[in-house]
């Protein structure tokens, strides 16, 4: 093709000006498909959450209310469930773990998880990752805490520190359960889910502090930590539990079995399905972040559409020069196509460069404040097509300039404007 | 006698939009080998007359013959091809395209015609070999094209309008930026070479002075008969 080494070399000419408006396009390609991927990786790490846990299991309400306290320590639960029926369901043949589930008091704000060792042991989140401790071991005594990463670093806990739990969710002295510390004796790795804001204590602790209380407020009778350790610490009631069952394919008959227990109203849930439905509630937030990268974009072209129209007059004389030579108008039109091809096409290369220079950058820093691995995925084809339109829309950007200069040189004829 | 190269006959043309013809010339006969000077103040229709010559506009009216084809027979594509198989084209001044190498620029019509293509032969020779006919020495074929004089320039010019033996070369006032001493050096070289390469030469200025150097001239005000208001 005899106009491509003219094209270029007259793109050359002004690389400067043509320079920025690839590096604009780069940047708000790269943009587009940035938020696109920490979009998708969103979506991929919320619904990590939790995972490998077939059912979760609680008092019957709505699915939502269930994960929401249950996974992410966010509201109520209305009401407990016997730990008979836990005991009874968690030895269920087709079970093959159970993590019970025991909420309601705070720490400073932050939620505390009565639950026993079972949780460290099967508790999973983004995909097969553990639970790991950071420091310190799991609790094995009834006044011992193992916290999660924030709790421990926003209050500046360290190992051997005591900590007071508190009634409910208020943080008013009155509700204390000041008489029995306990004792911080792990700390957890940052997992990047709710497990961070959390501070887990045996379910034991759970009873032992409450043993001495009566619906919400302190009884006249008073128990030591020591007296107390003598009582039945045993849980009367828990607030949910977790299920991992033997085979996958069963999940939906146990389901069923549970909805159905006749001995208390019981509601089993699939917590990948019910997260699914969370995040479609949640995703007015990701469709705005796209508006705003489409725009951004939209700003890149029209400042490549700035740029090539404002070369026009300065190249009214190149074009005179073609025409003499044997050009046809047409030929003049496609240069224009051809340039707009190349800076298209160079600003997107290097906007997807750009974006996994960036993504291989920040990952381990992401990885280290929210816990967050972006998953580092070549472009797939929803992504791949988005740059194909965008392309298009560039080329029939591209005929703006490009029949302006047709009509030109079919009026300027061989007449230089000088 | 020698054959006509061009042929006008009751020639008429008007912008699109007029009432009134611009350029009205019943006869205009250009014989092959021929230099020949066309003299005009502005505004005797110079440009309307080079815009018919290149095919770039059709006349409304009469007969436009070219090298024995008939120009208003054909679309403006064919016009286009015509212009890069058969002319060469030199201007006032900005001849050249900056961005292009000197080298580049000589052969550039070649790269729009394989007519002349493959009348040029080796490019590179042959565009060195026309360079050195028009006195730009070799070492300043690697310079940059705007650090030549503007006589260099013009010269190179005329190397990229003779390229692959075009049959007509139009100069449109190639010399109206050149002091006389380098007017002179340059037409005298346009008329070896043209003679040289067997292409004849359409010379057209205001500047009467130069019709001296011309065996035939021609008046423009003389051949249009349309009266122009605005005569200086």
């Amino acid at each position: 093709m005899r106009l491509l080494p003219l094209t270029l070399k007259s793109a050359w000419n002004r690389r400067l000006s043509l320079s920025l408006t690839i590096l604009s396009i780069a940047i708000s390609v790269m943009l587009l498909l940035g938020v696109d991927q920490v979009r998708k990786e969103a979506k991929r790490n919320f619904i990590n959450t939790i995972s490998q846990t077939d059912l979760i299991v609680g008092a019957r309400s709505g699915p939502l209310n269930l994960l929401l306290y249950s996974v992410f320590r966010i509201g109520n639960a209305t009401n407990n469930l016997s730990w008979q029926s836990f005991e009874e369901i968690s030895t269920h043949p087709k079970v093959k773990w159970a993590i019970p589930l025991s909420l309601g008091d705070s720490h400073r704000g932050f939620r505390v998880l009565g639950t026993n060792q079972d949780y460290f042991k099967h508790y999973k989140f983004g995909g097969k990752r553990h639970i790991e401790l950071a420091e310190g071991k799991v609790f094995d005594h009834v006044y011992e805490a193992v916290l999660g990463a924030t709790v421990a670093n926003q209050l500046n806990y360290k190992l051997g520190d005591n900590i007071v739990l508190s009634h409910g969710l208020s943080s008013a002295r009155f509700a204390d359960h000041d008489d029995k510390p306990f004792r911080v004796i792990g700390i957890l790795k940052k997992t990047g889910t709710p497990v961070d804001r959390t501070v887990h204590v045996p379910l034991e602790g759970i009873s032992a502090i409450h043993i001495d209380w009566q619906s919400g407020s302190r009884s006249p009778l008073r128990l030591n930590a020591e007296q107390t350790l003598n009582m039945n610490l045993k849980p009367k009631e828990i607030t949910a539990f977790m299920l991992g069952l033997k085979k996958r394919i069963q999940t939906f008959r146990v389901q069923r079995e549970i909805n159905n227990y006749d001995q208390e109203p019981l509601l089993a849930i699939l917590p990948g399905a019910t997260l699914s439905t969370l995040w479609g509630l949640l995703s007015n937030f990701e469709t705005i972040l796209l508006v705003i990268s489409a725009f951004v974009l939209v700003a890149g072209l029209i400042g490549m559409l700035t740029t090539i129209i404002s070369s026009l007059n300065e190249r009214r004389r190149e074009m005179a020069i073609l025409r003499a030579i044997g050009a046809h108008p047409y030929h003049i039109l496609l240069l224009f196509l051809l340039e707009t091809l190349i800076i298209a096409s160079l600003g997107i290369l290097m906007g997807v460069i750009l974006l996994y220079s960036m993504l291989i950058a920040v990952n381990p820093l992401i990885v280290d404040w929210i816990g967050i691995s972006l998953q580092i995925t070549f472009l797939d084809w929803q992504q791949l097509t988005l740059l194909a339109v965008i392309l298009v829309v560039a080329i029939l950007i591209s005929l703006i300039p490009g029949i302006i200069a047709y009509r030109h040189s079919l009026q300027d004829g061989l007449m230089l404007r000088l | 006698m020698s054959q006509s190269v061009v042929t006008f006959d009751n020639l008429q043309f008007r912008w699109p939009r007029s009432s009134r013809p611009v350029l009205d010339i019943a006869h205009l006969d250009i014989k092959a080998g021929e230099h020949l000077f066309i003299q005009g103040p502005s505004g005797s229709g110079k440009t309307t007359l080079l815009n018919l010559l290149t095919g770039i506009n059709q006349p409304d009216q009469g007969n436009l013959n070219i090298l024995g084809q008939d120009l208003c027979a054909m679309n403006s594509i064919q016009r286009d091809r015509f212009r890069a198989d058969h002319l060469g084209v030199i201007f006032q001044q900005f001849n050249l395209l900056p961005f292009l190498g000197i080298m580049d620029n000589v052969i550039l019509p070649c790269r729009f015609s394989r007519h002349r293509l493959s009348k040029a032969g080796d490019l590179e020779t042959t565009a060195r070999q026309l360079l050195d006919e028009l006195q730009i020495p070799g070492e300043l074929i690697s310079r940059d094209v705007m650090d030549l004089s503007v006589g260099q320039q013009q010269r190179v010019a005329a190397a990229r309008a003779l390229i692959g033996n075009p049959e007509i070369v139009i100069a449109d006032e190639p010399t109206s930026a050149l002091d006389t001493a380098n007017r002179d050096s340059f037409i005298d070289l346009l008329f070896s070479r043209a003679t040289e390469h067997g292409s004849t030469l359409i010379f057209v200025s205001h500047d009467e002075h130069l019709s001296t150097h011309f065996s035939h001239c021609i008046n423009l005000a003389d051949i249009n008969s349309i009266l122009l208001e605005n005569t200086p």
